[in-house]
């Protein structure tokens, strides 16, 4: 069923602090096009899973592939330039600087990262570009407001505008909904369904019922092992997925 | 008035220089005028790093030291006319500004105050050591004749009126380069490592290559700044290298308003008037400085120039 070729893989990873073993011998493959969701109970290892596709963290042992290239060791910006961007699960963008600025330095280090004599304000592509991004995630009446300013939940679709800056093939958000209202949440979930289009997506999420709707393969960790991997169908019948999630209902 | 400020933010060259051509008339004497030039200039070129990148720096001594020095050995030791005397000092501090980012980039925070001090301690125990090059502890002597040459013409820089033109000159021409670094590119991600490194990491910029551009560019600022003031001086005193100049620059800086086009020239006129002023009545003027720089740190945290652009946009 799943033809689709990998892109980003994880093989075999570990990862260690001191003695708390965070991933044990973990193995995801991420394929073309395909909305992946990684889920488990709080402590399960996602975030640093999440770190370690993203070059955040460096393994200790396994190792990372990026269409079969060995990424491990490079270091984040490495990873961030070979197309694989990520939104972060605390908020984190540029406070002081406007909502359009934030994202336009985003665009601009796909473009020049050293010119120092053009006028930036002359560099209108860029600028429309910024917008272009801005208006997708819904932000183009916030253009010219100080980031710090916003509202959590634009301030997360701030984020997400910043990670497609370099209109990246693989995208993994940690947690977007986090901390959202209802309505924030429902319309985050629109938007991410629509980046899905013709993009690998990961999606790392605390709440399982609000993977299960869109994603087409869901990944489940435990303990910091892989505990489950399938279609979602095939998640919510799992026995030990039911387990490891008792009293949170699979549904 | 917001359009009055947005005006002078769109020219900011332009209004900086008329404002230090005025600068002339406001100061009781010419010479004074040239070191708030200088220093300006030197606290302009600190702030780059400091106020645009967000990197707090303690070894900056070592950057105008090594300007002055570059400049006065390439007269005395070698001859060189004026004009590559001061690329000389200029490169010279580009020089130890690529060591010693080299290790600081690596570092942030307090720990890049604390390497860029050790860093800029050692460069200077080398010039006070190297007697025969930069005359040890009675520094360096005989500097400019007092002439210099220009397309055929003299300059004679004994003249206030003169010195301060050729100063001036220097000092409008950086402020130019200055403005097109700030509305460069490179310019925003700047500001980017300094309002937050893990997201402008994640965006794929280098932040520790950013950091070392910037104190590269910084210290070329500031060698410009010890190079013209060692033909101010026309002498290079090993004060220059030293850490209390480190502190002079930082201190300019936070008055006038790091992180502002302007703000740098006003903390170091302010500074240097306030010297000028306060020792002709009181032996320990420091203290007058000190006191007056607490209650800038307390009411205005952004600095003269920083608060009152605030102010007025309100």
């Amino acid at each position: 069923m799943n033809q689709a070729p990998i892109v980003l893989s994880a093989e075999r990873v570990s990862c260690r602090f001191g003695h708390f073993t965070a991933l044990k011998d973990v193995t995801v493959r991420l394929r073309a096009g395909e909305l992946t969701s990684i889920i488990g109970p709080n402590g399960a290892g996602k975030s640093t899973l999440f770190n370690v596709l993203t070059g955040a963290l460096a393994p200790s042992e396994g190792r990372v592939l990026l269409e079969g290239k060995d990424l491990t060791g490079h270091r984040q910006h490495e990873f961030a330039r070979h197309g694989i961007a990520k939104s972060f699960q605390i908020t984190n963008i540029f406070r002081q600087l406007s909502a359009h600025e934030n994202v336009r330095v985003a665009v601009q280090a796909t473009w020049s990262r050293f010119d120092m004599w053009r006028p930036r304000s002359r560099m209108t592509e860029l600028i429309e570009q910024a917008d272009r991004l801005l208006e997708l995630v819904g932000l183009a009446a916030c253009r010219g407001k100080p980031a710090d300013s916003l509202a959590h939940g634009q301030q997360r679709s701030l984020e997400i505008a910043m990670a497609l800056a370099g209109d990246p093939s693989i995208l993994l958000l940690d947690e977007p909904t986090a901390g959202m209202s209802p309505e924030e949440t429902r319309a985050m979930m629109d938007l991410i369904v629509q980046l899905a289009e013709g993009r690998t997506l990961v999606l790392v999420e605390h709440k399982m019922k609000m993977v299960m709707g869109i994603s087409r393969r869901v990944i489940v960790l435990h303990h910091g092992e892989l505990l489950a991997e399938g279609s979602p169908a095939e998640i919510r019948a799992d026995a030990e997925v039911r387990r490891a999630y008792l009293g949170q209902g699979v549904q | 008035m917001s359009r009055i400020l947005d005006l002078l933010v769109r020219h900011r060259v332009a209004a900086a220089v008329c404002a230090l051509f005025l600068l002339q008339y406001a100061v009781p004497y010419p010479a004074l005028a040239v070191n708030v030039l200088i220093w300006g200039l030197f606290a302009s070129g600190y702030n780059l790093l400091y106020g645009f990148t967000g990197q707090l720096s303690f070894g900056h001594a070592a950057f105008f030291g090594a300007g002055a020095y570059g400049c006065g050995i390439a007269m005395t030791r070698f001859g060189l006319p004026w004009a590559p005397a001061i690329a000389a000092g200029m490169a010279l501090a580009a020089l130890i500004a690529a060591g010693v980012g080299f290790f600081a980039t690596r570092s942030r925070g307090i720990y890049f105050a604390m390497i860029t001090l050790a860093l800029a301690q050692c460069v200077y125990f080398v010039f006070y050591q190297a007697q025969s090059w930069t005359g040890g502890e009675n520094g360096l002597r005989g500097v400019a004749s007092g002439r210099l040459g220009l397309f055929g013409l003299t300059l004679d820089i004994t003249n206030p009126t003169v010195k301060f033109y050729f100063v001036f000159a220097f000092v409008a021409l950086a402020l130019w380069f200055f403005s097109r670094i700030l509305a460069s590119p490179f310019g925003a991600v700047l500001e980017a490592v300094r309002e937050n490194e893990s997201r402008a990491r994640a965006c794929g910029y280098s932040v520790a290559a950013t950091k070392w551009v910037s104190l590269v560019l910084s210290s070329l600022f500031c060698g410009l700044a010890g190079a013209l003031d060692a033909i101010h001086l026309s002498v290079v005193p090993t004060e220059v290298l030293h850490y209390q100049t480190s502190g002079q620059v930082l201190m300019m800086a936070l008055l006038g308003g790091a992180g502002t086009f302007f703000g740098p020239f006003v903390g170091a006129a302010l500074f240097l008037l306030l010297e000028d002023i306060a020792s002709a009545y009181v032996s320990h003027w420091q203290l007058v400085a000190g006191a007056v720089f607490m209650c800038c740190v307390l009411f205005f945290p952004a600095g003269i120039l920083g608060s009152l652009v605030r102010w007025l946009r309100r």
